[in-house]
């Protein structure tokens, strides 16, 4: 076998689309997952008990079947109903639902690990109700769950290769249409498969970087 | 000294086996001719399978298509017994050349490569990529040449002959959306996701056949290569009795008719006159 890594050139343009695509799409649902995960998680600790049963409804339904039957089920399946979404559209949509719905189950587990007592004593501090949220759940919460929400992230991102399926033209699928068009499958697949090994450690340090930032200085070291 | 003998004997084995090649090549069991035919009172046709609309297995377990039709109206006309021999893409002009058939009648498209190995009819179906539009979605009526793509949404199955061809020829400011399979493709037209769809007449005859929310009918043709009945070599009189009815057949309506029937849309433009496409 020959290596020829040059066949690879005048398909630049396209690698160059497909990493923003799949950048652009990664950090707006990781974004908007893990805010969304926020809200869903004091909703489900001290909603009304049909806002928590549709809550954990979602969550089950979400964790419990194939991302890429979620992705084909926005893009194909709601057409039916009268939704239609660009490829990209659903591509978030999906890839957004699916973070939140995993974020929150991780960020639950982070709220109850932190002891009753803190509790009691914001509120002998007379911290309102907000500020408990913020300075005595919240943080302390991400700082206990923040290794696996990173690794939660990362998976998600990878796991946004399947989005080429519904011509979403990603990493993954300039990948494809590259190997489709030059025959040169082991140069096109390595030269993305590197790609999104950077992306991933990249997206770790960055994690890592953002958890010294916000959490405080310890967090980013259980990575 | 080695070397020349190592030489001299290769030679000999090349020579060997390229005789013994064309031996295989050039004396093909003897075809039958018509009158052979005629006499034994049975036309022998190789059939598709496994390629609806040409050729498949129905529900009754007969197989039925737009080539076993033709088969069907060909016996019929010679008055002769029809023999259906079921053969795969790979396999149908060996049958020919080894005399086990009398006409392939699959789907069989026109090379140089073919050319040299058994002989053509007139094109008697057609078979074409295109690109198609939704017949029931009004907007899309104007949509008639490659340079009315622009500004639309095609859909076409990544790799594929037709998604080559279009990328080729689509005007600037179409949008090709690539799917991975026929079947995501598909899913994609008929869930409205793409405006039109990229594809061969039996896939679109397909989805005509299947669902009734969409319709493909073909608004631009890409490319063109339409089917032939293939003859052992050196048959001329079986030739001329089978140009004969296909002409016969297209000048009366029954290729019309399998066209409506199995491709749900009529004969291109000029394909009955047997203008060559």
């Amino acid at each position: 076998m020959t290596l020829d890594f040059s066949t690879l050139l005048p398909y630049t343009d396209e690698l160059v689309m497909g990493l923003l695509v799949t950048v652009m799409i990664t950090v707006a649902a990781t974004l908007l997952g893990i805010a969304a995960a926020c809200a869903l998680v004091w909703f489900k600790l001290n909603g009304a008990t049909p806002l928590r049963v549709m809550i954990q409804t979602y969550i089950e339904l979400l964790r419990n079947t194939p991302f890429i039957v979620q992705l084909f089920f926005i893009f194909f399946g709601l057409p039916a109903l009268g939704v239609t979404l660009a490829a990209w559209q659903a591509a978030l949509i999906a890839m957004t639902l699916n973070l939140a719905a995993y974020s929150t189950e991780i960020l639950r587990a982070g709220v109850e690990a932190i002891p009753r007592g803190q509790f009691e004593a914001a509120r002998v501090l007379g911290l309102s109700r907000r500020q408990t949220w913020r300075h005595v759940v919240l943080v302390p919460a991400m700082r206990n769950i923040y290794p696996a929400l990173t690794n939660q992230c990362i998976i998600v991102m990878l796991g946004s290769a399947v989005i080429s399926q519904i011509s979403v033209n990603d990493l993954t699928w300039v990948a494809n249409f590259i190997a489709s068009r030059n025959f040169r499958n082991f140069e096109a697949y390595l030269v993305v498969t590197l790609i999104y090994l950077a992306l991933a450690v990249g997206m770790r340090q960055l994690f890592r970087l953002a958890g010294w930032y916000w959490l405080g200085g310890r967090q980013g070291r259980a990575l | 000294m080695t070397s020349l003998l190592h030489s001299a004997r290769r030679l000999l084995v090349a020579a060997l086996s390229t005789t013994l090649l064309a031996a295989a090549m050039v004396a093909p069991a003897a075809a039958a001719d018509l009158a052979t035919i005629q006499e034994r009172g049975t036309l022998r046709v190789a059939v598709p399978q496994d390629f609806p609309p040409f050729g498949s297995v129905g529900t009754d377990l007969q197989p039925q298509g737009y080539d076993i039709d033709t088969a069907h109206y060909l016996a019929d006309s010679m008055q002769l017994d029809l023999e259906l021999v079921p053969v795969t893409s790979a396999n149908r002009i060996p049958f020919l050349t080894t005399d086990k058939v009398d006409l392939v009648i699959s789907s069989l498209g026109k090379n140089p490569e073919r050319a040299q190995a058994i002989d053509f009819s007139d094109k008697y179906a057609p078979f074409f990529f295109g690109v198609f539009r939704d017949a029931k979605a009004s907007d899309q009526d104007s949509i008639d040449s490659l340079a009315e793509l622009s500004g639309h949404t095609v859909g076409v199955t990544r790799g594929a002959l037709e998604d080559i061809r279009l990328s080729e020829v689509a005007p600037e400011g179409t949008t090709i959306r690539r799917f991975e399979d026929n079947a995501t493709t598909i899913s994609a037209f008929l869930s409205g996701q793409v405006e039109l769809i990229a594809t061969g007449n039996p896939v679109a005859a397909q989805i005509a056949s299947r669902d009734a929310s969409r319709e493909p009918v073909l608004a631009v043709k890409l490319e063109d290569s339409p089917c032939y009945i293939g003859l052992a070599k050196g048959n001329p009189e079986l030739m001329a009795r089978v140009n004969e009815l296909i002409a016969q057949g297209m000048a009366d309506g029954t290729f019309e008719a399998l066209s409506e029937k199995w491709f749900h849309a009529p004969l291109p433009d000029g394909f009955a006159a047997g203008e060559q496409g």
